[in-house]
């Protein structure tokens, strides 16, 4: 119950947040026009299969998607900065619930930021059948779930100052590799980008084609990574609270 | 290093008690333990007959620590009515608010208060469970004058409800005003724990200040019972061992000393002293 309560305030107080929405829904939306209008009449996007259209409305929403995952991690490192997390460890907020805040204020975030990439997308004529469009946005909740625990981990280790630009950096590199500035179907980019989730992320666009968006390996690499960034995630923050 | 070593103190419900002691003396380490913030090596702490984990979930014990700000975003009735909501029996968000002095800031952003406002917003943040147990690190640190009298006044309203109230200072004139008993510590030890009045009791030294101009302060030092002179223009304060027969021979020798005043030992001088002591013996 009590993280049903802290979640309300968490929510409210992540979208009194206006440079939030400016640089986490704004920037993919302005880039989607740029790069998916000029090419909307495009129906087989460089060999992919899918629509121009399509394929950057997922491309794009990734990184939007993954900044709003991974700004759980910009919270934790500024509450513990102020001394906040130390205060509500002498209330009865369990950790868990308050994990369970941050992560889902994060998924609330990535919703919006997802949603208005979709609006973005039927603009420019992205059509799917409403079986296709679930699929493809449960995919997309699944892939984001490595993100999160990242972001948990990155908010115990770093500092205010240094989180920021962690986050920016990983996103940015995480983009070249898994296809969201261009498509990546095969060469060097295309080996290592497979194992990485943000790959699949964009991939789960895949859900235009005939068939299944995702193989057997995206299943274990997005699993893989999600057990071992929690992993790393829990042990972040018991080393971070033996005093603080 | 160990920042505290055996310390035995049994608090009474109700009291008000100042926890006094140097930088490094172990007050925030000690609080820590009752808090559950930090688990002692050896020993235990027990709040109203409860481990320190469990009297913060049940909402008995409620604290304003040393270091500390607020999140952003929220009003200020908003971050309060957020923290009662996570306790059993809290108080009412409205009695929080009147209790801290918030009224006038009760709707403006948490990030926008001034540093006293701020400091007024933490305490209240520590009256949400509505706590038996109310302890307070250092909590005037930032404030002013006003602030400082607004900030004890609040507390005092609040520990006459019949509530504990454990505060760690080092401003001995707010041990002296606003606590029943001092408990001080030095070097992760308690060196002295009574109310104010006995603490200073046990210092056996008074003062003498006179207006005595054109008499060295070496003269004055021969007069039986005086361990210190000190000089300020034509002031001279004695720091006497036997102030009695150090006052007969003073006004003896020198009748032109005027403006006398002998006054008792200062929770200061009993500081010193037991805080000396202690050092001497590590």
């Amino acid at each position: 119950m009590s993280t049903v309560r802290y979640t309300r305030y968490e929510l409210l107080r992540t979208f009194r947040d206006r440079r939030l929405f400016l640089f986490a829904f704004g920037f993919p939306v302005i880039l989607y026009f740029v790069i998916a209008l000029p090419n909307r009449h495009t129906r087989d996007y460089l060999s992919t299969g899918v629509s121009a259209p399509l394929y950057y409305m997922v491309s794009l929403s990734s990184f939007g998607t993954m900044m709003s995952m991974m700004s759980a991690g910009f919270r934790i490192a500024g509450e513990r900065q102020v001394g906040w997390t130390r205060q509500l460890r002498i209330t009865p907020l369990s950790v868990r619930s308050y994990m369970r805040a941050k992560v889902l204020t994060a998924y609330a975030m990535a919703t919006v930021s997802l949603g208005l990439l979709y609006l973005c997308g039927l603009s420019l004529g992205v059509s799917l059948t409403g079986g296709r469009w679930l699929e493809m946005t449960l995919l997309i909740v699944i892939a984001l779930m490595p993100f999160g625990a990242l972001g948990v981990a990155l908010g115990h280790v770093l500092t205010v100052d240094s989180v920021g630009p962690a986050t920016g950096g990983i996103v940015s590199l995480l983009a070249v590799i898994s296809g969201t500035w261009f498509p990546i179907t095969h060469g060097f980019l295309h080996d290592i980008g497979q194992f990485v989730p943000s790959y699949w992320l964009v991939q789960a666009g895949r859900v235009g084609l005939n068939g299944h968006a995702w193989n057997g390996m995206a299943w274990a690499v997005i699993i893989g990574w999600t057990v071992v960034l929690v992993a790393v995630a829990a042990f972040a923050y018991r080393r971070d609270t033996g005093r603080l | 290093m160990r920042a505290v070593r055996g310390i035995d103190v049994t608090i009474t419900q109700g009291e008000t008690v100042a926890l006094l002691g140097p930088n490094g003396a172990g007050k925030t380490t000690t609080i820590d333990m009752v808090l559950g913030l930090v688990r002692p090596d050896g020993g235990s702490a027990s709040v109203l007959g409860h481990t320190p984990h469990e009297a913060v979930q049940l909402g008995l014990v409620g604290a304003m620590l040393q270091t500390g700000s607020l999140i952003r975003n929220l009003t200020v009735r908003e971050l309060i009515t957020m923290l009662t909501s996570l306790y059993p029996q809290p108080m009412p968000v409205e009695r929080v608010i009147e209790l801290a002095g918030l009224e006038a800031v009760a709707n403006h952003r948490t990030q926008k208060l001034s540093g006293g406002e701020t400091q007024r917003v933490r305490f209240a943040v520590a009256l949400a469970s509505d706590p038996q147990v109310l302890i307070l690190d250092e909590p005037t640190v930032a404030m002013d004058v006003e602030a400082r009298r607004v900030f004890w006044t609040s507390m005092r309203a609040f520990a006459a409800t019949g509530r504990t109230v454990i505060f760690a200072t080092h401003y001995l004139e707010e041990a002296d005003a606003n606590a029943d008993r001092v408990v001080l510590m030095a070097q992760g030890e308690i060196v002295a724990d009574g109310s104010t009045t006995e603490i200073k009791g046990r210092v056996t030294r008074r003062h003498i200040r006179a207006t005595l101009p054109a008499v060295s302060t070496d003269d004055l030092l021969t007069i039986a019972g005086v361990n210190e002179v000190e000089r300020h223009g034509d002031s001279v304060t004695l720091t006497c061992s036997d102030s009695d027969g150090a006052l007969r021979e003073l006004l003896t020798r020198y009748p032109a000393a005027s403006d006398i005043e002998v006054t008792g030992a200062r929770l200061e001088d009993a500081f010193m002293q037991l805080v000396a002591e202690s050092e001497a013996s590590a």
